[in-house]
Order: C-alpha cells, then sequence, then structure tokens
C-alpha cells in the first residue's frame, strides 16, 4: 500500500508559525529523544528562543520496561536550565498512544515544578491510549496500527518521514 | 562454550564474573551509567524503572561501602531493598545458603546481591534460582568482584576515554583480591595494550602471566610512564601466616608515595577499591592529592550498580 507523507520541512514551518505568538522569555524546548530532538533543534533556532533546549530520553521513566528491558543505546536527559517556574514546550516528532509523553512529563517533574507543559508534535496519528493532547500539530494523519511512523535525518540535516513495518 | 550468566538470547541474566563476557554488554553497561551519572545529580535521585521489584542484599560477609552503594543504587530505581546481615543470623544457625535462598525467594525477591567468603557462591545461586530472578556477585571469595570491575573500567573511561593505548598498573595484594582479578578481566576485554601487576613474590598468585598480564616486584620499574595506577588494600584479614615480614616494610617497598607516583606520567590517575590504610599501602600526600580519583570512584560505582541492576531487570 501507498500513503502520501508531508514532508516534515513544510510541517516544520507550520509548527513554527503556530508556536511565534505564545513564545516569551520563560518559554524553553524539551525535545525527545531522537526525532523530537531534531525537531526541537530546528524550532529552537528557528524561533530564536534564548534559553538553551533541552533533551529527554525517556528510556527510564518507559512504562513498558518489563516487557522490552532496557534500550542499549539511552542518550543522557540533559536540562540546562531551572525548570521551576518555566514555561515548558515538549517536542516530539510523532503523536500515538500518548505514553512516551506521560513518561517524558513525569521525568520532567523530577527536575522541578514548570509552570506548564505544552506539547507540539510533527504528526497526530491519533490512536490515543491516555489523555494526551498537542497544543501546536504540524499535521494529522491516519496511519495503519501494524506500521510505524518515524522520523529520519540523512546525513545533511535534511528531515524525512518513514513508515517502518 | 556456554556462559552461565546469558540467558537464550545471549543477554545478561545474571551478573558473576566479567571473565568471558562480550565487550558490547560492557559498553552497553558503561553508557547507561554514564545516564545514571546524569540521575544522580539532580534534585530528585530517583527513576522508576525497577517500581515494585524487591532487591535482597545477602551479604555472608561483612561490607559497607559495597552493600551501601547498592542498596542506594536500588533505592534510587525505585526498588524496595531488604538487606541481610546474613554473617550473623541464620547461617549462624546452621541454615544452608540454598535454603536460606528458598526461604528468600518464597517471598517474592526478584534479584539478590550476593556477598560471600567462598569462591562460586553466587555461581551457586544463580544455577539454583527460578528463572525470572537475577543474581549479582557483590564479591565472592578470591574470585570476582564484577561491579567493582565495571566501575573500576567507568572511572578509567571517564578520565582516560580511551582503553587502546593505556598503560595500567594493579599494586599490592594482587593474590587475595578479586578486586584484581575482575580488573585484568575487564581491562583485557575492553582491549587495554599494557596490564601489569606489581606486588612482592608472596602476593602475587602463580600463573598470573596467563591471564596476559606483566608482572613487576621491582615497584619503580612497573610504575613507568603508567596513565593508571590502582592500588590495592593489604587485606589483614585475609592474611595467614608469613607471607609479609610487616606493614611498614610493604609500606616502604610498595607504599604509594608522591615520590614513587612521579615515575607515571605526569597525568595519572590513583585509584583503590577501598577501605584505605594509610600509611600501608599508600600515603596520605598520595591518598588526598591531585591524582587520586577515589571518591568519584565511590561516586561512579552507584551510577554502575543502577546501570548492572536496570540492564538485568531488563532481560
Amino acid at each position: 500500500m501507498t500513503l502520501a507523507l508531508p514532508d516534515p520541512e513544510a510541517l516544520c514551518a507550520e509548527l513554527v508559525r503556530q508556536l511565534k505568538p505564545h513564545v516569551n522569555a520563560q518559554t524553553a524546548l524539551v525535545g525527545i529523544y531522537t526525532g523530537g530532538a531534531w525537531l526541537a533543534e530546528r524550532l529552537h533556532a528557528a524561533l530564536g528562543i534564548a534559553l538553551p533546549m533541552g533533551v529527554l530520553d525517556i528510556s527510564f521513566y518507559r512504562d513498558d520496561f518489563d516487557k522490552t528491558g532496557l534500550h542499549p543505546q539511552i542518550k543522557p536527559t540533559q536540562i540546562p536550565f531551572e525548570v521551576e517556574g518555566r514555561h515548558i514546550v515538549l517536542v516530539d516528532d510523532v503523536l500515538y498512544t500518548g505514553r512516551t509523553v506521560r513518561g517524558a512529563m513525569n521525568e520532567l517533574f523530577d527536575y522541578g515544578r514548570p509552570a506548564s507543559i505544552s506539547l507540539a508534535v510533527l504528526i497526530d496519528r491519533g490512536g490515543r491510549e491516555l489523555p494526551v493532547a498537542a497544543q501546536y500539530v504540524g499535521a494529522k494523519l491516519e496511519v495503519p496500527t501494524n506500521l510505524m511512523l518515524v522520523l529520519d535525518r540523512n546525513e545533511n540535516g535534511k528531515l524525512r518521514l518513514k513508515l517502518d513495518a | 562454550m556456554h556462559n552461565p550468566q546469558l540467558n537464550k538470547k545471549g543477554e545478561l541474566q545474571h551478573l558473576l564474573s566479567l571473565e568471558g563476557l562480550p565487550r558490547e554488554i560492557l559498553t552497553d553497561i558503561l553508557d547507561t551509567a554514564a545516564s545514571f551519572v546524569g540521575v544522580t545529580a539532580r534534585e530528585v535521585k530517583k527513576v522508576p524503572l525497577l517500581r515494585g521489584k524487591s532487591v535482597f542484599n545477602l551479604f555472608f560477609e561483612a561490607s559497607t561501602r559495597t552493600r551501601t552503594t547498592f542498596e542506594i543504587a536500588a533505592k534510587r530505581l525505585s526498588a524496595d531493598v531488604i538487606n541481610l546481615n546474613i554473617a550473623v543470623s541464620s547461617h549462624t544457625k546452621g541454615e544452608t545458603v540454598l535454603d536460606t535462598v528458598d526461604n528468600l525467594s518464597a517471598m517474592h525477591a526478584d534479584m539478590f546481591v550476593v556477598r560471600h567468603a567462598q569462591s562460586g557462591a553466587p555461581y551457586l545461586i544463580a544455577n539454583h534460582v527460578a528463572s525470572h530472578l537475577h543474581v549479582i556477585n557483590a564479591g565472592d571469595g578470591r574470585h570476582a568482584h564484577p561491579t567493582q570491575g565495571l566501575l573500576d573500567l567507568y572511572t578509567i573511561r571517564h578520565y582516560k576515554k580511551d582503553f587502546s593505548r593505556l598503560s595500567v598498573a594493579i599494586v599490592g595484594d594482587v593474590l587475595h583480591s578479586r578486586v584484581a582479578r575482575s580488573l585484568i578481566h575487564g581491562l583485557t576485554l575492553m582491549g587495554t595494550p599494557d596490564i601489569r601487576v606489581i606486588g612482592p613474590m608472596t602476593l602475587i598468585p602463580t600463573g598470573v602471566e596467563k591471564l596476559g598480564v606483566r608482572v613487576f616486584h621491582d615497584m619503580a620499574a612497573g610504575l613507568r610512564d603508567l596513565d593508571v595506577v590502582v592500588m590495592l588494600r593489604l587485606q589483614n584479614e585475609r592474611m595467614h601466616g608469613a607471607l609479609l615480614s610487616s606493614a611498614q616494610e610493604f609500606f616502604k617497598y610498595y607504599g604509594l608515595t608522591q615520590e614513587k607516583l612521579a615515575l607515571a606520567k605526569p597525568d595519572a590517575i590513583v585509584m583503590h577499591p577501598g577501605p584505605l590504610n594509610r600509611g600501608v599501602e599508600i600515603d596520605s600526600a598520595v591518598a588526598d592529592g591531585p591524582h587520586a580519583v577515589i571518591l568519584s570512584q565511590v561516586t561512579f560505582g552507584i551510577a554502575v550498580r543502577m546501570a548492572v541492576m536496570s540492564t538485568l531487570a531488563g532481560n
């Protein structure tokens, strides 16, 4: 089957447009490894955000650790700013079940109590298993449940969406 | 040959010794530990990985540092920790090790951290327990202390980055040292080209060269151009008979002083598994000096044990 996948570069520009009016001196971006971190890098530069961006690896907060174990390559979480009182925009590539976002929020709260957390995603593919919603969405896309939709980045830094079985 | 520590998928089921493990497993544990170092520096030092799991510290032999760091590691992973100082409980009433383990398994243990004066005791336990349980060797006799070996590797990698050009010496009572054996295996697996052991003839095990190390009885010769000096504790409690004439004489020939350390490279690091015998194997000026990374080893030890526990629990 073929499914027309949108161009992530265009979706990225759309997210910048949506986020721009809401960015202020207290805004901090936090990308979720790996796709979300790439996207956050783009948004961080395009929005001219003063605070350094954070990155989260939620491996230690996954709710399926019992079934899947640890992933061998865990990247260190880095939150290079005070979380307390901050308005944090979590950034991920694809929003699906909502479980990753739950893990990310749990981890953020172990660093402090943010004033607010909102969520920006490139693609919302539906299929939520938790009451999680994104405030900033590049596009909505129906994807068959047996397929994984992932963001890829080539050596030139160009983003591309792809489907994995 | 089947490695009793690995499950059918080749993943780490128990950690009993570093000997014969694939380098990839060691590297994964060290990389995971690096992420846990970040966790232990935060205000909330806990992650929920082992929530609901019960970790039993089975210490058939006295230990403060190792037991405490295992306890902290388990608690930072949100596990429930039960400390059993068996040296002073049912063991003395005549219960066998395996009966003790069966009783604790019936209390729904998930993981055993075992220290025992007999080499091989953790293997006995690992062979005996049900397949969902995990056993970590926290030191067995003169045989192995794999988490100490891993934290030593972590410390060396932290300061020296790359094993492939390093000269490392292990100094002192190698004969009684499970720390030395685990570190030699670990350094070899990581591709360290120059591993030396330094000590008096009575405290170097015969045939140690077969592990691929060079033996030095003259400390000055052994220290030359070293990147890493690992001092071992002189194990007073394991000294039977006339292995040494006196602690003073040992210090004179094999104690690490600033003068002797000057023979190593200028940026050499000095490690020690603790507890320190100041003035026996190491001079205070060195132990508290700029080359010593002994307290970093303790801090890294927690992250490394977190990495081992979470790796096992996920397999």
